[in-house]
């Protein structure tokens, strides 16, 4: 197959027919390079720019120059020559961008990290106080594959409640993972591996991640309907439409609280609506929680969706993150649990997690978790973290209703009820892309092209301008 | 609370087998003997066989308390100024490689992380390419190729006759791999076996490489370990770099500077041009966002102190130096002590000519499990044993259950 003879040529052996090149004869030029773009171009599937021609050129300019030193340059148009840039990370790249920018009155809500009112990335007094706790700890050896079973034993408790019965029965596979991806991502390659044909359902729209992860982990998805433009709310019969016909036994992605990108959660009646018609149908909840505590301030009433399924008697996953929650956000300190249905399956299902971790990483870093568990173990730290993260929440909140009003104040003739209405860090605010790209270039400020507004981004002295320049992109 | 599925969703779910190398350690702990030891796990242990945390880490640690740093996301890529250090430190600073924007360089999660990384960007950039491994190699390595959906073959490494390098064995199974395979190499301290070749066998290697326009990709988690020397270690590396090969290179920082839990390292590509380091830089990104988003800061930040110090920088020379230092020590008094019980005359100075924090003993499995059963000595079933588990005191036990094992045991 054409394709695959110069993809894998491992192009000095197999382009030196092409090219007739081989060490210390001169290359041919452009008509190489062309020929190779050619066969690319017959294969199809991978991108086609001409890069590779480009990096053949810049190959042969130094092979030719490191050969006039006296020095072989072993590839000529080298191995990469069809290796394109990737495409800017959609979420991560907006921060880029900010950073670049040097205008005054730029505005990051972009990326979803906590801000405080001053527009600064704030350390719990909690999470603090646990660093100075264990630094120079005698202890950095090797954590075991599934990480710190301290650490993972606070992490479910804080998920499915002190007193939940799935604990007390040891029915509960849990391993620390690398934050909210590596949870999303260990579950997809399990599943992949022990349910290869299944499905998973992801929400339309979903932090855009979700995709990669799924796709990288090569489990087919599907899309079910959630966010609804019109109400700039939840398309309840939508949603349960689509869950009806998903073949049974299908895995369904859900955000346990704060959807991500749109602020949009089901009311406590849905959710109880939901978890009835999945048991019906025979599927699988897999809950994203990236945000227990932080959507509400309350992290009893933020898990409530993962309560309802497990009191209905569902096996459900749950990845957990504490990137926003406890502000460790590099650290990478997350929990994937899986609900069996007796303890020696648990015992079985964590070990084959542990075996998937085994080649991805080894095991997860300590730094974060020992951080976690320090605060969880401690009464007193706990309490603390439940008032900050509160605050946190709050501060949200009260952004929230300072957007809504300032919008309403300039004589918006949209309605933007749904800005206080959706929940957690995000608003989904309805712009489109040519206003989010207007909001940025004659604005300066800075949001993922779906119209997501990081709310954490916004204080009391940037609202105004950001209040304004909305209006000014909508009206 | 009944389950409300009548058949578990994950009946099917078998236990996974216990790791060889992790499963070792967990059978050591259980192990309830007063001579028990554990040569399993390649962690570092002092001579009183206690874990240790190097002064310059418990310092930089201190820096980074005092200063309150920020815990905000790293980019995908990493915290860039560990990977400034991290790339100088492979290549040395002034190498033009560098000067020259020609290696890509993306912060991992330690070794395992940065080799899933390379073995990830392979399987999309070159499906079907074949990855040579020495015979035998890192347990991990092929878990970690096999995950990645990328074939493998072996290369022969171990001579058991010799207990050394087959080096003819090596050069001709390299020769005869399709043109344009991938070598995976040990830049220093080879893991399993200690054996390392010598200056002038890789450039017999670099050679055959060159020839086969083989891509070589070398697994360097030993430098400043193996002979307490960062650029003696990186020698190989360097080398090959100097002959104007592209090559991959992935590191690790959990035994040169103990930071095992951390999880920091880094994959490398050192490449013809830095057009071409971008655009990899970025695919490899485009292959981490999906697997961890971006990688712990913690690991990377300690690096990153301890290296821009200069004082700290010199510290933590002379305590590689240290634990290099212990672990030749113990070689010499493993190898005094063989020597004097054996009665057979066996040459047992292979344990001196191999490098690093492994040695293999040439133990057969039935062998090292009798060391195991009857010596209570923990090793893996490879015949592999972690000098740096062992201390001066315990060489004559361990001298024993290796005499006893090998001359009694089939």
């Amino acid at each position: 197959m054409a394709l695959k003879s110069v993809l894998t040529c491992r192009t000095p052996f197999t382009l030196s027919k092409v090219l007739e090149v081989s060490s210390g004869e001169r290359c041919q030029s452009t008509s190489a390079s062309n020929i190779v773009v050619q066969k690319v171009e017959r294969g199809g599937r991978i991108d086609r720019k001409l890069e590779g021609g480009r990096a053949a050129m810049a190959g042969r300019a130094i092979a030719r120059s490191n050969m006039r030193a006296g020095k072989r340059f072993m590839s000529t148009a080298g191995w990469w020559s069809h290796v394109t840039p990737a495409p800017r990370d959609p979420i991560l790249g907006v921060t880029e961008a900010f950073l670049a920018d040097t205008h005054p009155s730029k505005v990051n809500v972009g990326v979803g990290a906590y801000r405080n009112d001053k527009g600064k990335p704030v350390v719990l007094q909690c999470v603090r106080e646990a660093e100075r706790r264990i630094a120079g700890s005698k202890f950095m050896e090797y954590l075991p594959m599934g990480g710190s079973v301290k650490f993972t034993e606070f992490a479910i408790r804080l998920a499915y409640g002190d007193e939940a019965d799935v604990l007390n029965d040891k029915r509960v596979a849990s391993v620390q993972t690398l934050s909210g991806t590596g949870a999303c991502r260990l579950f997809a390659d399990f599943q992949k591996r022990f349910k290869p044909e299944s499905l998973v359902y992801i929400p339309i729209p979903t932090w855009s991640n979700h995709h990669n992860i799924w796709r990288d982990a090569r489990v087919e998805s599907r899309l079910f309907r959630y966010y609804d433009p019109a109400t700039k709310g939840l398309d309840f019969s939508g949603l349960m439409e689509d869950v009806k016909n998903a073949p049974s036994g299908s895995f369904f992605l859900l955000h346990a609280c704060a959807h991500n990108p749109t602020g949009v959660d089901p009311s406590e009646e849905q959710w109880k609506e939901i978890s009835q018609l999945f048991k019906e149908k025979g599927h699988f909840p897999l809950f994203d929680m990236a945000y227990q505590g932080f959507a509400s301030g309350d992290t009893e009433k933020d898990g409530q969706a993962i309560r309802i399924f497990m009191n209905d008697g569902h096996q459900i996953a749950c990845g957990q993150s504490f990137a926003k929650n406890m502000g460790l956000y590099g650290q990478r300190v997350g929990c994937l649990s899986v609900i069996c249905s007796t303890p020696q399956e648990s015992v079985a299902v964590k070990s084959q997690l542990q075996q998937i971790a085994r080649p991805m990483y080894s095991n997860p870093p300590l730094h974060g978790a020992e951080i976690v568990s320090t605060i969880l173990s401690d009464p007193e730290l706990k309490d603390l973290w439940h008032k900050e993260v509160k605050e946190m929440a709050d501060r949200i909140i009260s952004m929230r209703e300072a957007l809504r009003f300032n919008l309403e104040k300039l004589g918006s003739k949209l309605n933007w009820q749904h800005v206080t209405d959706q929940i957690g860090m995000f608003c989904y605010s309805g712009l489109t892309e040519e206003q989010v790209d207007r909001l940025t270039r004659e604005f300066h400020v800075y949001l993922t092209r779906n119209g997501r507004i990081s709310m954490a981004g916004v204080t009391t002295g940037n609202v105004e301008y950001l209040a304004n320049a909305v209006h000014e992109v909508s009206k | 609370m009944a389950v409300a599925v009548d058949v578990s969703k994950f009946e099917s779910v078998t236990m996974a087998p216990p790791d060889p190398i992790l499963g070792v350690s967990e059978a050591f702990k259980a192990d309830s003997s007063p001579l028990k030891l554990n040569l399993g796990v390649g962690a570092y242990r002092t001579e009183e066989l206690q874990p240790y945390v190097l002064d310059v880490v418990k310092k930089a640690e201190k820096l980074m308390l005092e200063s309150g740093e920020f815990k905000e996301y790293l980019p995908i890529e990493g915290l860039a100024a560990f990977n400034k250090a991290t790339a100088e430190l492979l290549l040395g600073a002034d190498n033009p490689v560098i000067k020259q924007g020609r290696i890509a360089t993306v912060q991992g999660l330690s070794g395992t992380g940065s080799l899933r990384l390379g073995a990830a960007f392979i399987q999309r950039y070159l499906p079907g390419v074949k990855v040579l491994i020495s015979s035998p190699t890192w347990g991990n390595h092929k878990n970690i190729l096999n995950d990645s959906g990328v074939p493998w073959s072996e290369y022969r490494y171990f001579d058991p006759t010799t207990v050394g390098l087959d080096f003819s064995g090596m050069i001709e199974d390299i020769k005869n791999a399709t043109d344009g395979s991938i070598i995976l190499l040990h830049g220093c301290a080879h893991n399993p076996t200690g054996i390392d070749p010598t200056a002038e066998q890789w450039g017999t290697i670099a050679d055959v490489i060159e020839e086969k326009s083989h891509l070589p990709f070398f697994d360097v988690a030993y430098q400043g370990f193996a002979s307490g020397s960062l650029d003696n270690d990186a020698s190989s590396v360097r080398q090959f770099v100097a002959r104007g090969l592209e090559l991959f290179v992935a590191q690790s920082y959990s035994k040169n500077l103990g930071l095992y839990a951390e999880r920091i390292g880094a994959i490398n590509a050192v490449v013809s041009s830095s057009d071409v380091a971008n655009r990899i830089k970025s695919q490899l990104k485009r292959l981490a966002r999906p697997m961890y988003s971006n990688p712990p800061v913690h690991g990377a930040r300690i690096v990153a102190n301890v290296v821009g110090d200069p004082s700290l920088f010199d510290e933590w020379r002379s305590e590689m130096q240290l634990m290099a230092g212990r672990i030749k020590g113990v070689r010499q008094s493993l190898y005094d002590a063989l020597s004097s019980v054996d009665e057979n005359g066996k040459d047992w100075s292979f344990i001196l000519k191999q490098i690093g924090m492994f040695s293999f003993t040439g133990l057969n499995k039935n062998q090292s499990d009798n060391m195991t059963d009857k010596w209570h000595v923990y090793m893996t079933k490879d015949g592999r044993i972690s000098l740096a588990g062992l201390s001066l005191a315990k060489c004559e036990y361990l001298a024993d259950a290796i005499i006893d094992s090998y001359y009694n045991v089939k």
